[in-house]
């Protein structure tokens, strides 16, 4: 008996060291496909703001990144063509944004607000991922919370398209930014407790939340500043 | 955003709904339920955030 209960705790030991290791691969390759991909938008959105393309490329740099998003990524995300569509997605998404910074810089104080947005979103970003690490707590429980989050926010994005009321604006970048607060921690957490294994989906979720803090930063800055 | 421009976002934000809703469905019947604690957890940080989006704010002000 006692061997049997040896034996089955070294078999766990080993399946929870493997299961480490495979967790450990996953968060590395997580990180290094991140900074790859958002260095690759900054570049495209360089581009972007040499060409001084119009803003309307943003709505269409956002529709394409969210067909290939929706449509494209998941099929392909088991393969290494999921790469190729996730450096489309990003550097679609940097192309668009650049026509947005090029309207921010030519305000009065657009660098500095620019430079403010891009500092919280890697503050943001970086005490959450780093809690979400040193913690280790299972925040699969925010699912549910999250995803109806979501769907509220996107009404409310649909009904603000047509009445266009500032205020409302305001309220939707900051429930953004919570709602994609909460997305870093579910995602990191996922990807520590195993539930995700696919680095590219996960690397996919966390560059959107990134992605959506620094737009509603910038937004909200943008208002609050008077400018 | 002109009419055509705010048309096409909204067919878009209409998918994007369709495309939420399975997800949702499923994290609503089948996902974790929170245990003691697990919310603190959770406000915490999100208090820490609210409370740095306000610092900026007063910076750029």
């Amino acid at each position: 008996m006692a061997n049997d209960y040896t034996i089955v705790r070294g078999a766990g030991r080993v399946r929870g060291a493997g299961r480490a290791v495979e967790t450990n691969k996953v968060l590395k390759n997580t990180y290094l496909l991140l900074s790859a991909t958002l260095a690759f938008s900054a570049l495209m959105a360089g581009v972007s703001m040499a060409m001084a393309v119009p803003t309307s490329m943003y709505l269409i740099s956002v529709i394409g990144a969210m067909v290939l998003g929706m449509f494209v990524l998941p099929r392909t995300a088991n393969s290494t063509t999921g790469i190729w569509v996730l450096f489309a997605i990003t550097g679609l998404l940097g192309f668009g944004l650049g026509s947005i910074l090029t309207v921010y810089l030519q305000l009065p104080h657009g660098a500095q607000i620019i430079a403010t947005a891009f500092g919280g979103t890697g503050l943001i970003f970086l005490g959450l991922s780093g809690y979400a690490l040193t913690t280790k707590r299972d925040f699969s429980f925010l699912g549910g919370f999250l995803f109806a989050g979501m769907m509220v926010i996107v009404l409310a994005m649909l009904a603000n398209l047509f009445f266009t009321i500032p205020a409302l604006a305001l309220a939707i970048s900051g429930a953004v930014i919570l709602l994609m607060s909460g997305f870093i921690l579910f995602d990191t957490s996922r990807i520590i407790n195993g539930g995700e294994t696919n680095y590219i989906m996960a690397t996919y979720g966390i560059y959107l939340s990134i992605f959506n803090i620094f737009i509603s930063l910038l937004q909200i800055l943008g208002i609050m500043s008077d400018e | 955003m002109g009419l055509f421009g705010k048309i096409a976002f909204g067919i878009l934000l209409v998918m994007m709904l369709v495309y939420l809703w399975p997800a949702f469905r499923q994290w609503q019947e089948h996902g974790t339920k929170a245990r003691q604690g697990d919310w603190q957890a959770v406000v915490l940080p999100l208090a820490l955030v609210v409370g740095l989006v306000v610092l900026l704010v007063a910076l750029v002000r």
